[in-house]
């Protein structure tokens, strides 16, 4: 065992570059369905927000296996993809952003949508009635009160898309420098009795993933310091 | 009919007494590629016997590990010889329980009628979107299909095309989902009582690959002896030779 095999350093880069696209997109995506959440009231917030947290309970597998159907060649999306000329999306780093931002859409938008919710109407209204647009009142209040929320959603969006597995098994294909996550390689090394090497790949994955927890407990998420 | 009835129950009855007169439980780790006939030989062994049999399949590779580190089965039903080998000789296995009980063919396969023909020439063409096929080094027939691509010269060709399938399994998933133009599969896969029913395959000639021979072993820390036992020799059976040959496998000499 020494150092680090250039095909494991591959997946670490590969596994950043997954994680910080997943984290920005989601990022667009989160924030006004996030807002839409915190501040609608109709009967079909309820169903929109049950879809939303799906992943949290659907097995990953399950997530993974129906996103290799339906963005296959007989599969809608797969269809779609075809007629657009993009080819399929399975065993390509595009299919894993797309599967990547469902499975942490809900870690992305709970945080976001928490702390519109605590906002509560008082500033906004304060704004109005200093003649802020809804554009300049989205801007230059909500969002910076809802700091923290943000900072919460993307360090959990990051670290989860990171310990991702189960979603990447299924749509990758383990492929080099294009689908071989760090999970997958880690995955692949214990499976192949190279233990030495998964070793250091999962101890640095330990590593990461606690001085990512510890960032953000030292950030001051409120609700880890007894807050409520 | 109703006395038919009253034998029925009576056999029932007798079977159920039968089974809690010696009824013992299996936990057979089992290889992937031996999915189907695996489920055939329980259903008839566990009604001849009254043993029961609980299957786990994965990736030879990944049964090693977990024997390894003390996962409690009986039997490993292996892709290939080398694992119960290493497991033989590493004490984890009974000495001498270990036979070859199928010998393994590879087939280049795809769910579309018509794309592969009898001679394999699709892969020097390369008219195809992907290749799948078993990691090589967890899967014995993803092993297989390195050698046969090696042997073709195609090997580094097709680098660019290639998705690694978890197990077997998974590698005959992502062709049979679509996602895959071509896989590299065990031909029991694609064999359903003796014949291909769907897509187009070819029987790569076993010339170009090291023969799968796969093995089973008992392993050390069985607790049910007699169970065991009378599993292993149902394996090896005439009853049992009947299904593996019906799922296209060889039978060792």
């Amino acid at each position: 065992m020494s150092g680090i095999d250039p095909l494991d350093l591959q997946s670490l880069w590969l596994t950043l570059k997954l994680a910080s696209v997943t984290t920005l997109i989601l990022l667009c995506v989160a924030t006004p369905l996030a807002w839409w959440l915190a501040h609608n009231r109709r009967w079909y917030k309820g169903p929109v927000a049950a879809v939303v947290a799906l992943p949290l309970v659907l097995p990953p597998t399950v997530l993974g296996f129906y996103l290799l159907l339906l963005m296959g060649p007989q599969g809608a999306v797969g269809e779609l993809t075809r007629a657009l000329d993009l080819g399929t999306l399975p065993f390509t780093f595009t299919g894993l952003v797309v599967g990547s931002v469902l499975f942490s859409l809900p870690f992305a938008v709970h945080p976001i949508q928490n702390a519109f919710e605590s906002l509560g109407r008082r500033p906004l209204e304060v704004a109005v009635t200093l003649r802020a647009g809804a554009w300049d009142r989205f801007f230059s209040v909500a969002l910076p009160l809802a700091k923290p929320g943000f900072l919460t959603a993307i360090i959990l969006a990051f670290a989860h898309t990171v310990g991702e597995f189960g979603v990447v098994l299924m749509l990758g294909g383990n492929i080099p420098g294009e689908t071989r996550v760090l999970s997958v390689a880690i995955y692949s090394h214990v499976e192949a009795v190279e233990y030495g090497a998964a070793h250091l790949l999962a101890g640095g994955m330990v590593l990461f993933s606690f001085v990512v927890l510890l960032g953000l407990y030292l950030a001051g998420g409120k609700s880890w310091k007894g807050g409520r | 009919m109703k006395s038919g009835m009253m034998r029925l129950l009576g056999a029932l009855l007798f079977g159920a007494s039968m089974q809690a007169a010696n009824a013992g439980e299996v936990s057979a780790a089992v290889a992937a590629n031996f999915t189907e006939p695996m489920e055939r030989i329980v259903k008839l062994f566990q009604a001849e016997s009254g043993h029961t049999v609980r299957v786990s399949l994965g990736s030879t590779g990944k049964f090693y590990s977990q024997i390894q580190n003390g996962a409690p089965f009986d039997v490993l039903v292996a892709a290939d010889e080398k694992m119960p080998l290493r497991l033989e000789k590493e004490g984890l296995a009974v000495e001498g329980s270990r036979f070859v009980y199928a010998v393994g063919k590879l087939a280049l396969w795809s769910a579309q009628p018509g794309l592969v023909d009898g001679k394999g020439a699709i892969l020097r063409k390369g008219n195809y979107n992907k290749l799948a096929i078993g990691d090589s080094k967890l899967a014995s027939y993803g092993t297989a299909a390195k050698e046969a691509l090696e042997e073709f010269g195609l090997w580094n060709a097709v680098q660019g095309k290639l998705v690694t399938g978890e197990n077997i399994t998974q590698t005959y998933q992502f062709a049979a989902t679509g996602n895959a133009d071509l896989a590299f599969v065990a031909l029991s896969q694609i064999v359903k009582d003796g014949k291909v029913t769907e897509g187009s395959y070819w029987i790569v000639p076993s010339h170009l690959y090291n023969p799968i021979r796969q093995s089973a072993v008992e392993l050390s820390a069985a607790k049910d002896k007699a169970a065991i036992r009378a599993f292993l020799a149902f394996l090896k059976s005439e009853k049992a030779k009947a299904v593996i040959r019906s799922f296209g496998y060889e039978l060792p000499k």
